[in-house]
């Protein structure tokens, strides 16, 4: 019988109760007396030489307190970068000035020239509209591999180049790639685009900058996944604040998928015009904003050749990928496509050498930045579709060659510096194999096709590095700052706890799902934990929530947290029931002493411990608080193999996915229902990312799919039911509850399958279509099928 | 958006002379005039509602068997009353948008607007329809002018729009992923006299007829008589949804398709 709480229960989602009746407190929510509003001018060109920014007229209007140009912050830091790749010649990346406001020369449409601060918002807009902008026009750069051709026009000036770093990972791979290439029996070329990507959370980026004059303290209120990240950040690098006069809040967020991890420049103005102002300053980003501010993902242009010997064993896999930054570098952009997707190149497969280039190149065009997977998904990409084309070339099944070259024996350590604790690759894709009932699929191919539609199958695996990480492994790897997570776990005198953690949830279920573990721990019902998080003023120095890692990590961390007050009640227990500690048991809150019918409840430990009458004071403090601070040893290996089949309309080239499997290996879990929810909207946005988004910019650097006009959203007549199973569990070996991660999963794993299935699709008609760069449009996938 | 006065008459004589004015604009559901104000690339000084219009409102059959249907009558309405009176429109109104476009968007207000993606003119054009307003009635062959041009003049309201029923009549629409609109439309309503069939979505000039095929179906009404059929790429849309060749090969099959679901 399932369980109906603590680990493996599928508790229903607290949190719901208040999202789902407007109860939630987000931060567009919060409105402070004496608020005023900034509007932000934004650039409408790409590339730009400011003459410029008369803001006379504007500082005249109805409602204005001040209007301010790039000239104001010229003795503030710029935005920070948060990771420095090394290139491989040993030398550190080109990291360009990121000012707050623009200085000297606008970069991409929708870089900030000027912000106004008014009593309303629309006296804000109206202002900015009187500020008279000149600019002239420079040429732009958008195509990576123009703007790294000599002569290229450069978007920062004072660097050498539009190349922000030349990475080759494993540099002392290479000889051996090359030597495994020369004697291959077989090569599969593919070159392919990584589509561009908006985030498009439900809740657009709020900020709302306060300024307290008893205390000469800053707070900042945030759309963030790290409000400790942003204090650090904002605090050290850009305004010059103490930690402790400066407070960030990131209250409920309307979801994230990466984008709410980075700095941004509009947080910073709002922390620094309300210190200036003596007057609170609000922001609330208009959709439109979002399109041209928020930080963008993906947008990598790749090749992938894949060497085989003459009993299809992989030999070597070599990558040349040409990653884009835009126009400055967001927050960990740096990181996305070298160390979060080299050290994926491996995949789930025991190819003994591996070579990753990747030029990261600067355009005219939003900064872009981790999304949902960050670099995981481009490695899975690349390596699923390119192991997909050479079963093809090779005429073998695709399942088969992957399970021949699956890795086997854990720990295995990859070619590409990462090691991989523990996994079942033949287990989830025997699982696979069951739910998606591959067996039925040509019975459903001919069912297809006798209504005149093209049916296909596309399988693949995916493994990523979630849990992140190891500061010390990322802190040689050029991270600037540390991965740990914190909590602080407070008992009540009644008994009832909170766990103050640095994790924070944005739509990932922590308030229902940190319970489960706790109630588990000590056996008291879920309801009397509740969760703090998003507050620098409530919870310890954490590092948020990103990268599948805050059960793997936050969790744990509350784990040894909660094991500590475990230790001191003991103690208490055995006072109380003058025994021995070593003897004493905790079971479902009640503490017993072995081998008798002692007891005393959870509640009256804890009691005893704010009330110490009775109270072993020579030996222990009172109270129940404890703190702890987990630093993993080992990034966690969630893996698992997906099936998709679509129907192509072979007449319009609409795609259409009739069924969809996932197996994951996620470890332990806590929620199968939270899990499967993870999942489930993962494979939302994969499969959007395949069939649908894309950001286009034309080669003026507009963006054209600026809008929900042009910018497809899956909507739930996009995707199917889907079949998940996360039953296949191989917990992780080295944090204490064996979890992986499960956020990303769904967003890295399903892209591969989705363009496998239409490719294998068309094939079947056939059609001699090797690839379909994404998203799999019907008007691209016509014209695929015409060539 | 910017400041504007709003009013919002009850007869259609009111609204015309609340049009009159300098800057007056009139607003009927907003699905694309309340967007574009938002966004402050339109400032009209002065609103005119035309949603509290009785005599506006509403789907009847005449005496001659027309469906008439009133200008600021929304797009719900027409799929749910014109149903059982012409059910290829009825169809179609239940295809624009989602249901809150449908609600509040109004057949007068997107026929006026004239956007090329829009599936009501195929409707108008396709059935020949005669567009009413408050000074004269005008053939939907003279309506459509090209993209977002229409005969109105300023401050001329559509009042009523007329549907001569046709034996059958079907819409395809094929849909632009991310807005929905038709990437290529195409309404085919076979009457008595003729076959029309127009097409909306695909061209530069706005919805049009196509008159080839039409020639060819009025002989033969199935998919088959225009089978060999193609319209030019050429004047089509070509953009990040389609090129123009993709939006010309769309329109053949949509047409087979209409012919083939309403014959």
């Amino acid at each position: 019988m399932p369980k109906d709480h603590g680990i493996g229960a599928s508790s229903k989602r607290r949190e719901d109760v208040r999202f789902l009746t407007g109860a939630g407190n987000y931060t567009d929510d919060i409105n402070i007396p004496g608020q005023t509003y900034v509007h932000f001018l934004r650039s409408d060109i790409a590339h730009g030489k400011i003459n410029a920014v008369n803001t006379e007229d504007a500082a005249g209007m109805p409602g204005v307190l001040r209007v301010f140009t790039g000239t104001d912050f010229e003795g503030v830091g710029g935005l920070p970068c948060g990771w420095q790749v090394t290139d491989k010649h040993g030398q550190p990346m080109q990291e360009p000035a990121h000012p707050v406001l623009a200085q000297g020369k606008v970069r991409y449409v929708g870089e900030i020239v000027a912000a106004v601060v008014a009593e309303t918002a629309e006296q804000a807009r109206d202002a900015a509209e009187a500020i008279e902008l000149d600019i002239e026009d420079l040429p732009a750069v958008i195509d990576m591999k123009a703007a790294v051709q000599e002569g290229a026009p450069k978007v920062h000036d004072d660097l050498t180049s539009n190349l922000c770093y030349d990475w080759g990972f494993v540099e002392e791979n290479k000889g051996a790639v090359d030597e495994a290439f020369e004697k291959a029996a077989h090569v599969t070329t593919l070159e392919l685009v990584n589509n561009r990507l908006v985030a498009n959370p439900m809740e657009p980026r709020v900020a709302i900058g306060d300024y307290t004059r008893h205390n000469g303290e800053s707070t900042l209120y945030t759309t963030s996944q790290n409000p400790h990240v942003i204090r650090l950040l904002m605090g050290a690098f850009v305004l010059g604040i103490p930690e402790h006069k400066l407070r960030v809040v990131a209250p409920d967020v309307g979801g994230g998928f990466g984008t709410k991890i980075f700095h941004y420049a509009e947080e910073a103005f709002c922390t620094f015009a309300a210190k200036a102002l003596k007057r609170p300053v609000k922001w609330t980003s208009s959709r439109s904003e979002a399109f041209i501010s928020d930080a963008h993902g993906r947008d990598h242009v790749t090749k992938i050749e894949l060497a085989l010997d003459g009993e299809n064993n992989f030999t070597a896999i070599r990558t040349e990928t040409y990653a884009n930054m835009g126009a400055y570098l967001s927050t960990f952009a740096p990181s996305v496509p070298t160390w979060l997707h080299g050290t994926l190149m491996a995949g789930n497969y025991k190819t003994p050498a591996i070579y990753v280039n990747v030029k990261a190149v600067f355009t005219n065009t939003v900064p872009v930045d981790a999304y949902r997977g960050a670099g995981r998904p481009e490695a899975t990409f690349q390596l699923e579709r390119v192991i997909d084309k050479a079963a093809r070339e090779l005429g073998v099944d695709p399942i088969a060659l992957r399970r021949q070259n699956f890795i086997t024996e854990f720990p295995y350590a990859t070619p590409v510096a990462v090691e991989y604790d523990t996994g079942d690759y033949n287990a989830t894709m025997d699982k696979l194999e069951e739910i998606a009932d591959l067996k039925g699929f040509e019975a459903r191919r001919k069912e297809s096709e006798a209504r005149g539609k093209l049916r296909g199958l596309g399988v693949n695996c995916y493994i990523e590095a979630c849990g992140i990480a190891p500061s010390n492994l990322v802190g040689q790897l050029g991270a600037r700052a540390g991965l740990y997570e914190s909590a602080t776990v407070r008992v009540n005198a009644t008994g009832g706890l909170v766990v103050m953690t640095g994790s924070h949830s944005h739509g990932q279920g922590h308030e229902t799902s940190f319970p489960q573990v706790i109630s588990e721990m000590i056996g008291i019902p879920e309801d009397q934990v509740e969760i703090v998080h998003g507050d620098t003023a409530r919870t310890p120095m954490g590092m948020g929530t990103y990268g599948s890692r805050s059960l793997a990590v936050g969790g744990s961390a509350m784990v040894r947290a909660t094991e500590k007050i475990i230790n001191k009640t003991k103690k208490i227990a055995a006072h109380l029931m003058e025994a021995s500690e070593a003897d004493i048991e905790l079971k479902d809150g009640q503490f017993t002493v072995a081998g008798t019918d002692k007891s005393v409840a959870w509640g009256d430990v804890c009691l005893a411990a704010y009330v110490p009458h009775n109270y072993p004071l020579d030996d222990i403090e009172p109270g129940l608080e404890e703190t702890a601070f987990y630093d993993p040893s080992n990034f966690t290996y969630p893996a698992g193999a997906y099936a998709c089949e679509v129907e192509v309309d072979p007449e319009t080239g609409k795609v259409t996915i009739e069924r969809f499997a996932a197996a994951d290996d996620f470890g332990n879990v806590v929620n199968p229902m939270i899990v499967s929810g993870q999942v489930h909207g993962g494979l939302a946005q994969g499969i959007g990312q395949a069939l649908l988004e894309g950001a286009v910019y034309d080669e003026t650097g507009q963006l054209l799919s600026a809008s929900y006009m042009d910018y497809a959203m899956p909507r739930a007549d996009d995707v199917p039911f889907y079949t998940v199973d996360h039953s296949c569990q191989t917990p992780c070996t080295h944090n204490p509850l064996g979890v992986k991660g499960c956020g990303e999963a769904g967003a890295i794993g399903s892209p591969p399958s989705v363009v496998n299935a239409v490719v294998d699709a068309l094939q079947s008609a056939g059609k001699s279509v090797t690839h379909i760069d994404m998203p799999l449009s019907p008007g691209r996938v016509w014209t695929a099928m015409q060539g | 958006m910017y400041n504007f006065e709003f009013e919002r008459p009850t007869t259609i004589a009111d609204a015309v002379a609340a049009l009159g004015g300098d800057e007056a604009q009139a607003l009927g559901g907003g699905q694309t005039l309340i967007p574009t104000l938002k966004q402050r690339l339109a400032m009209p000084g002065k609103l005119v509602s035309l949603s509290g219009i009785p005599e506006m409102k509403g789907v009847c059959v005449n005496d001659d068997g027309a469906v008439s249907i009133g200008g600021g009558t929304p797009h719900a309405v027409v799929a749910r009353d014109a149903a059982q009176h012409y059910p290829g429109l009825a169809a179609l109104a239940g295809q624009i948008g989602d249901p809150a476009v449908r609600n509040r968007g109004t057949i007068g207000g997107s026929l006026a607007n004239n956007d090329p993606s829009a599936c009501y003119p195929a409707a108008a054009l396709g059935s020949g329809a005669t567009i009413v307003t408050n000074t004269r009635e005008i053939a939907a062959d003279d309506y459509f002018q090209g993209m977002f041009t229409t005969a109105l003049e300023e401050g001329e309201i559509i009042t009523e729009v007329r549907f001569p029923v046709p034996e059958a009549a079907n819409y395809q629409k094929f849909v632009q992923p991310a807005s929905r609109f038709a990437l290529v439309g195409v309404f085919v309503a076979k009457y008595a006299d003729g076959v029309r069939v127009a097409v909306t979505g695909a061209s530069e000039e706005g919805v049009f007829r196509w008159s080839a095929a039409e020639e060819a179906l009025s002989g033969n009404f199935t998919a088959d008589a225009i089978k060999d059929l193609t319209v030019e790429a050429g004047g089509m849309i070509g953009d990040l949804h389609g090129s123009k060749e993709y939006r010309a090969h769309l329109v053949g099959v949509m047409t087979r398709r209409a012919v083939a679901a309403a014959a």
